[in-house]
């Protein structure tokens, strides 16, 4: 701590900040362009000047760069010298005289970081009277726009893209006022986080394209609160909307997830909300035609098929809400529900939950995964599976440096010096997987082998930090050897890391992992263990109980299932296509609960027409166990009364009670919510996920709209030129509406967008942190559910594993952040930058040339299909992309062109 | 980098791709890099290396050389058009580099700059038609006692004169 | 043809340590044993196996001070590297970048006396403990890189450089490093971005380069002139050193002044510190026939202009300091009565607008702005206000509010340009 004093007026503040990261975090205004909260200062733009005196006599004092001065104890400064204030305006001045005024077409307009400096700064009169520079734009591919001439030449775009996100393909060029930053040439961003550039660029450089196609002011936008719904991270979104469409996804800050970044998968797959083709009224499929009904109508013929009839089943969906899949759950009844997991699949989460439950372990948060200094990471491809993690762990891989530069006594904000400092000088990060992936830049070592042989070096991992763990017998000399650099590196960490996941479909790996843990536990060392899950709610959803899907499969072949009620789930993807196929084609009755079109929801005898995450609330709980709450975005029957788009949890409750003859006593999410608590001790405390829908905040519901939303009364005269009351939320805190509070003032524990007086770019999320960069004010959102109080002994080996027959390959799942997951494969845009399927085989194995249609056998199903050929993938083992081919049955392929060697 | 600057610049769209790394040039790179802690402080080695062979640095010649150094390309261009001395565009046989600053300039290099561009009808930044000459405007050269100086190739000329440029231009072929 | 040398002085070995070989040997010293005939390498026989630290403190003592620009001491910027056997690689940087405009002094010390300074960093780095060292050597100076790689190629053969020098424990290894051309790369800071092979932008400090330098290691870097005083320093003498000012100065040594301009014969002079200039100009016979002196500049295009009156002035960094400007490298510009001074300025902004690295805002933008202005009003077409607003770029950009030194240096000639030519101006304002 230390006390500094500002415009006379005396303050305590966290001494180890710089002077502008004390005085945002005060609440202050003190403009700035270079510096970041996450990228730290550089000094560049010069506009974050102050005055600072030597001492309280000193009265001239000089004038210094806030975001390059430690705020120490007994400082002495003034943000109001007149000196100060014109050096500031002069810098906006200077930046202004290259900067196109062009704010009215331009895409940053209204949340722009420049327009708001300049505002601060007060330049408002422009005196330079001569020609500006010029530049010639790029295109960078469909994420992102560019458009150079409004640069400022803060360089955050390339330290964010470079020096954060480990992109290679952004840089700066030229030199004096001629500086360009692009791509060395023209072509598509390579970084799969090249979305933040949007957010990071304080000006309207980088723009988000896909906004752009659809563009809408920021205060023309209704915001809420959201969760991402790309896979198990929870990242905190804004997502935006205009006349039912979302027009883009703003990252939602969140202190200890996804702070000031998202992934690419994440901000620009929200195109499966505005696709033409989802469901958008209930049918029923009558004579081979689908009649569209009304809600009534809709749940009158389904309940008819459930009354009475004690054969119906119900498949939930890890991508639905906890609440929909517990209204489906007491809709069957709990013998008739499955989770909608495969058994194999339902078994992993489980093992991975345990792991996370065991007592001592830490299951880190994404800011922990930062902070730690030895990690770990088996099996998993993050980037592919859960990009954001592979963000932190790049962060990870730079806490060497903060120590180097620590010895040295340089700040961990004074950026460019830790750099130089550090040069090379990584944090010890391994990586196993099949084969080379793009984290493998910041490794320190890596091995590719088969999943089971991955976890083999885990568990040998293990028996080397603590000897009672079982050895691995047999083991190669080289992997024996990466074994030992691994357990020096984590017994001589002070922050270990751990990261597993089940999208290998491993037990074993997941048990080594596991094992690692419980050795560093045993020796004493405060261990992290990240478990990566598929879906955004696979780990809320494996905490509902239920059957796995081969189950109810069973049963319908059997005869003891004949209706079955699908939510939220294309069953295409998790079973082979065969199985689904027999099962379907049995029964009396198919009703699918869906916001998409898929293979499934064509074979259905009813349709509910379902809301997506936009259009509804519900509770997910991300991969570290915490329960976080997405709302409603928009009303879609506002603008378009024919869509008749209801919640799941909603349809479900309906049916159960026409079903049961019983009265509608969920009229509230909060209700469900709380009859959910009531029944899962576990998940009691997922009430606390998010203020209830009697929260206020000065009395006042929070808006969904910025203050100067405008063209509301003029919205909907297509239809009527009568305006409509706004639709009302009776389920949560949040109106519809432009009237309600806004702002950070307050606490505020729901926060659609960030705006503050004065600041309307993203970097108004200061105002609402307790310190910059820190945790929001009113705590961040969502609640942690995992109590920590296994303790369990270490696991045997596994048994050898069952190499495939000969002349047979092992398959393995190759993830990919576009493609593999379903939702955010709709979108568009995504599928622009999606591989198409192929097979992945190791060069030296495969004689057929590399781009050659090959036939894969797979059982009794034959494919053909692009060969690829890769240096790293494990020998004997072909990879197939996940979620890009139909779900396939078994572990071996056969190659028909050109087998093994 | 496409940057559009409307003086000095030709805009040429053929880039002289593709590209390969001549043996020589490839060595002669490896073994600026035993000189550096590191082998990114090579390219500026190598980027000369290329350009003393070819006159000029290519797109293709900025991605052989990252490649060669285990940099981006990004990184390569980056350190290319910082430079003075690095040509991103193609040059003639012969650069001559005219000092414009302040001790040429109290000695009257602007009339034999101005002399030159008559004698070979070309503006600073242009090559001659028979690709003989490129005309640049350089930093001072450390002889300002010597002034006007012009350096062209490993040439310094000093003391030269409108009157007796047209002999130094002469010298090349 | 080489520059006018010392003409007309008498050269000594006891008063000339930067120069005396050259006059011995009747001009440049090009190989190894002519070098080895002048005392040469005698400086590195002296200290071998002495305790560096105690070199540190002859050169502290003898008042040594950088000849680069900044006149910081060289024996206490040595003195904070860090020392002892936990000290790790560290490196020794010669800036041989003279870009300075006005400036061609190194390039002369370089092209003529290419083992001197070889054998000072050979010494240097023996004071300071590091294995490694770069002359950092702008590229357009080809005849230095071709004489200093042909002396350490020598000198290594020789076992003057390279590993176990002269038999010892001690090695150190030198590499001639060429830049491409960027003024700002003579920063010190700048050129360990750049020989890394980086853009040359500054480094911000602290760190300082002595802490953490080239690839983050502990790093010295000094002026080729600063370094080429080192072997007689160790030779003959803190207290020699020091009274080799003859008391014109409290400043230490000599110095390599120079003139350039329209004066009869423009030339490069090693002199007491603390000479005048009017003793410097009168060595290049005055002014040309028919010209007057209106002003000039005291070292380089990033001082501030002094006045005829200001001619007996002992140039030294305080005394010309005090007198409102720098003396910076210490080669005198001297501008005459047939410029049109508004040119003159010109040209010196168009140079700095053009050689700002594009880090900072004030320097990017403000300099082209800055140019423009100047531009319009050596034109006739400034407007009203434009004086007025020059001034506050001069006070905008001044020291320590642009990112580096750069800015702040192309402000002193505007500066100084309009406290003593204001008349000139205003005659630029465009009448309305
Ligand atoms: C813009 C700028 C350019 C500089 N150029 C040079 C140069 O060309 N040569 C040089 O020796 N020092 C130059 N310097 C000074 C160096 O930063 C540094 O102070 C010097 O090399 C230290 O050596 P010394 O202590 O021996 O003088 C320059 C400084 C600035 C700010
Ligand atoms: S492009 Fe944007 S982020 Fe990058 S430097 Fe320019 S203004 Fe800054
Ligand atoms: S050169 Fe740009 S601030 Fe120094």
């Amino acid at each position: 701590m230390a006390t500094i004093h500002i415009d006379g007026k005396t303050y305590e503040v966290d001494g180890a900040n710089n002077l502008l990261e004390a005085c945002l975090s005060l609440g202050m205004d003190v403009p700035y362009f270079c510096w970041h909260p996450a990228l730290g200062s550089i000094g560049a733009c010069r506009q974050c000047a102050v005055k600072q005196y030597a001492d309280e006599n000193d009265k001239r004092g000089r004038l210094v760069m806030s975001c390059m001065t430690p705020s120490s104890d007994k400082t002495f400064i003034s943000i109001d010298d007149e000196e100060a204030k014109a050096f500031r305006k002069s810098v906006v001045e200077w930046l202004m005289t290259n900067h196109p005024h062009d704010c009215p077409v331009c895409a940053e307009g209204g949340h722009c970081h420049l327009q708001d400096m300049t505002v601060m700064t007060g330049h408002s009169t422009r005196k330079y009277r001569f020609n500006k520079r010029t530049h010639a734009n790029q295109n960078l591919g469909s994420f992102i726009r560019h458009e150079m001439n409004r640069c400022i030449a803060c360089y955050r775009c390339v330290r964010y893209y470079k020096d954060y996100a480990g992109g290679t393909d952004l840089g700066v060029f030229g030199a004096h006022d001629n500086v360009y930053f692009g791509r060395a040439q023209e072509g598509v961003l390579e970084s799969e986080f090249s979305g933040n550039l949007t957010e990071v660029c304080p000006t309207g450089v980088f723009t988000d394209k896909t906004a752009g196609e659809h563009y809408t002011r920021k205060w023309d936008m209704q915001f809420a609160p959201s969760i991402c719904q790309g896979c198990s991270v929870g990242c905190n979104i804004s997502p935006g909307e205009r006349y039912g469409l979302i027009r883009r996804i703003e990252n939602r800050y969140h202190g200890t997830v996804n702070h000031h970044f998202l992934c690419d998968r994440g901000r620009f797959g929200y195109g499966f909300v505005n696709r033409e083709d989802r469901p958008k009224q209930s049918w029923l499929v009558r004579q081979g035609q689908r009649d569209m009904v009304g809600v009534d109508a809709a749940l009158d013929a389904v309940a008819g098929w459930l009354r009475g009839n004690d054969k119906v089943a119900g498949i939930g969906s890890t991508r639905a809400s906890l609440e929909s899949n517990f209204a489906l759950q007491r809709l069957v009844g709990i013998d008739y529900y499955s989770h909608g997991m495969t058994q194999a699949t339902h078994e992993l989460v489980q093992l991975a939950r345990a792991s996370q439950q065991i007592k001592g372990i830490h299951v880190p948060t994404l800011r922990d995964m930062e902070s730690a200094d030895v990690a770990l990471v088996l099996g998993e491809d993050v980037t592919q599976t859960s990009p954001r993690v592979a963000l932190a762990l790049r962060q990870t891989a730079k806490t060497r440096a903060l120590q180097l530069a620590a010895e040295r006594k340089v700040p961990a904000w004074n950026a460019e010096p830790i750099k130089n400092i550090a040069q090379h000088e990584r944090s010890p990060i391994f990586l196993t997987h099949v084969q080379a992936t793009r984290l493998d830049d910041v490794a320190a070592d890596c091995y590719w082998a088969h999943p089971e042989e991955q976890a083999l070096l885990g568990f040998a991992v293990a028996h080397l930090l603590d000897h009672a763990a079982p050895a691995v017998p047999g083991l190669a000399a080289e992997v024996q050897a990466k074994a030992v650099v691994i357990a020096d590196a984590l017994r001589s960490s002070t922050h270990p890391l751990v990261i597993s996941g089940i999208s290998a479909g491993s037990s074993t790996l997941v048990q080594a992992a596991t094992q690692v843990a419980l050795a560093l536990l045993k020796i004493g060392k405060p261990v992290a263990l990240a478990q990566v899950l598929p879906d955004v709610n696979t780990a809320g959803v494996g905490m509902l109980g239920g059957l796995a899907l081969e189950h109810t499969l069973e049963s319908i072949e059997t005869g003891d299932v004949d209706t079955l009620i699908v939510l939220e789930h294309d069953l295409y993807r998790s079973l082979p296509k065969d199985k689904v196929d027999a099962a379907l084609a049995r029964l009396k009755h198919l009703i699918v609960i869906d916001h998409q079109q898929h293979e499934t929801l064509a074979k259905a005898d009813a349709v509910l027409a379902a809301a997506s995450f936009a259009e509804a609330d519900g509770t997910v709980v991300s991969m570290e166990g915490r329960a976080q709450r997405y709302f409603k975005v928009y009303e879609p029957s506002y603008y378009k009364p024919e869509i008749c788009q209801r919640e799941s949890w909603r349809w479900l409750h309906a049916l159960e009670s026409v079903r049961q003859g019983t009265a509608i006593n969920w009229s509230q999410l909060d209700e469900a919510t709380a009859e959910l608590a009531a029944a899962y001790e576990p998940l009691a405390a997922i009430q606390q996920a998010a203020p209830n829908a009697r929260y206020r905040i000065l009395g006042l519901k929070v808006a969904r709209e910025p203050r100067r939303y405008s063209g509301r009364t003029a919205m909907r005269a297509n239809i009527s030129v009568h305006e409509p009351r706004q639709p009302q939320d009776s389920d949560t805190a949040l109106t519809f509406s432009m009237e309600g509070y806004v702002g950070p003032q307050e606490d505020s524990a729901l926060i659609p967008f960030a705006w503050a007086p004065g600041w309307n770019s993203p970097a108004a999320w200061n105002k609402f942190q307790e310190e910059v960069g820190g945790h929001l004010q009113h705590g961040d959102p969502g609640v942690r559910l995992w109590a920590q109080s296994n303790e369990p002994a270490y696991v045997a080996l596994p048994s050898a594993r069952v190499q495939p027959a000969k002349g047979k390959f092992a398959l393995v799942a190759l993830h990919h952040i576009f493609g593999s997951d379903e939702l955010s494969s709709r979108a568009e845009v995504l599928q622009g930058r999606q591989s198409l399927p192929y097979v992945m085989a190791p060069r030296k194995q495969v004689q057929a040339a590399e781009g050659s249609q090959v036939q894969l056998k797979i059982g009794t199903v034959t494919w053909t299909l692009e060969l690829r050929l890769s240096d790293s993938l494990a020998s004997g083992c072909l990879g197939l992309p996940y979620g890009l081919l139909p779900a396939v049955e078994g572990g071996e392929a056969e190659l028909a062109s050109g087998g093994l060697e | 980098m496409s940057t559009a600057n409307p003086k000095n610049q030709i805009i040429v769209t053929d880039r002289g791709d593709p590209f390969e790394l001549t043996a020589d040039e490839r060595q002669a790179i490896e073994s600026a890099m035993h000189h550096y802690e590191d082998a990114r402080a090579a390219t500026i080695d190598a980027l000369k290396i290329v350009q003393e062979r070819r006159r000029w640095v290519s797109d293709g010649a900025i991605t052989a050389i990252a490649a060669v150094l285990g940099v981006s390309a990004a990184d390569v261009e980056g350190v290319a058009t910082f430079y003075n001395r690095i040509y991103r565009q193609p040059v003639g046989r012969h650069v001559i580099l005219v000092c414009d600053s302040i001790g040429c300039y109290l000695t009257g290099f602007e009339k034999v700059y101005e002399r030159i561009q008559e004698i070979l009808a070309i503006k600073p930044g242009e090559t001659t038609a028979d690709d003989k000459f490129t005309v640049l405007p350089v930093v001072c050269l450390g002889a300002c006692d010597r002034g006007p100086v012009l350096l062209i190739d490993e040439d310094t000329h000093f003391n030269v004169t409108p009157e007796n440029v047209g002999q130094v231009l002469e010298q090349y072929a | 043809m080489s520059s006018q040398i010392n003409v007309g002085i008498k050269v000594d070995r006891e008063t000339h340590p930067l120069t005396w070989r050259r006059h011995a040997a009747g001009g440049a010293v090009h190989t190894l044993s002519a070098y080895e005939a002048l005392e040469g390498f005698a400086a590195l026989r002296k200290i071998m196996g002495t305790d560096p630290l105690e070199l540190q403190k002859t050169v502290k003592d003898a008042g040594l001070r950088g000849r680069g620009g900044a006149g910081f001491p060289t024996g206490v910027k040595w003195s904070l590297i860090p020392m002892g056997p936990d000290s790790g690689r560290k490196y020794l940087i010669c800036n041989a970048d003279e870009m300075e405009p006005g400036t061609f002094k190194d390039r002369m010390l370089m092209e003529e006396l290419p083992f001197q300074l070889v054998e000072s960093m050979v010494v240097s780095a023996y004071a300071i403990g590091a294995q490694v060292g770069y002359i950092f050597l702008r590229g357009e100076y080809i005849e230095a890189a071709e004489r200093l790689r042909s002396a350490i190629a020598e000198a290594k053969a020789a076992g003057y450089l390279g590993n176990n020098i002269l038999g010892t424990d001690f090695s150190f290894q030198l590499h001639v490093h060429e830049g491409a051309g960027r003024y700002i790369c003579g920063e010190e800071t700048a050129l360990i971005n750049c020989l890394e092979g980086r853009r040359a932008n500054p480094r911000t400090k602290p760190p300082f380069p002595q802490q953490a330098g080239a690839w983050g290691r502990p790093t010295i870097v000094n002026n080729v002139e600063t370094l080429c005083n080192i072997p007689d320093i160790v030779l003959k003498g803190a207290v020699w050193f020091k009274s080799l000012s003859q008391g014109l100065s409290s400043d230490a040594g000599t110095k390599l002044y120079g003139i350039a301009g329209r004066v009869k014969n423009p030339g490069l002079w090693e002199l007491p510190i603390g000479t005048t200039s009017r003793a410097i100009l009168e060595l290049a016979g005055g002014m040309q026939e028919g010209l007057e002196l209106v002003t000039w500049l005291p070292g380089g295009a990033s001082t501030d202009f002094l006045m005829p009156e200001h001619l007996d002035l002992a140039m030294d960094y305080d005394t010309i300091g005090k007198a409102g400007s720098r003396m910076g490298t210490g080669l005198i510009m001297v501008v005459d009565s047939e410029q049109d001074i508004m040119k003159v300025l010109r040209n010196l902004m168009v140079f700095m607008a053009r050689e700002s690295c594009g880090w900072c805002t004030p320097c990017r933008d403000g300099l082209p702005w800055t140019l423009k202005v100047v531009d319009a009003l050596s034109r006739g077409e400034g407007a009203v206000g434009d004086i007025e607003w020059l001034q506050d770029m001069t006070r905008w950009l001044g020291p320590g509010r642009p990112f580096c030194a750069h800015a702040p240096g192309a402000m002193e000639p505007l500066q100084s340009a309009i406290k003593f030519f204001r008349g000139e101006f205003e005659k630029g304002i465009k009448a309305v």
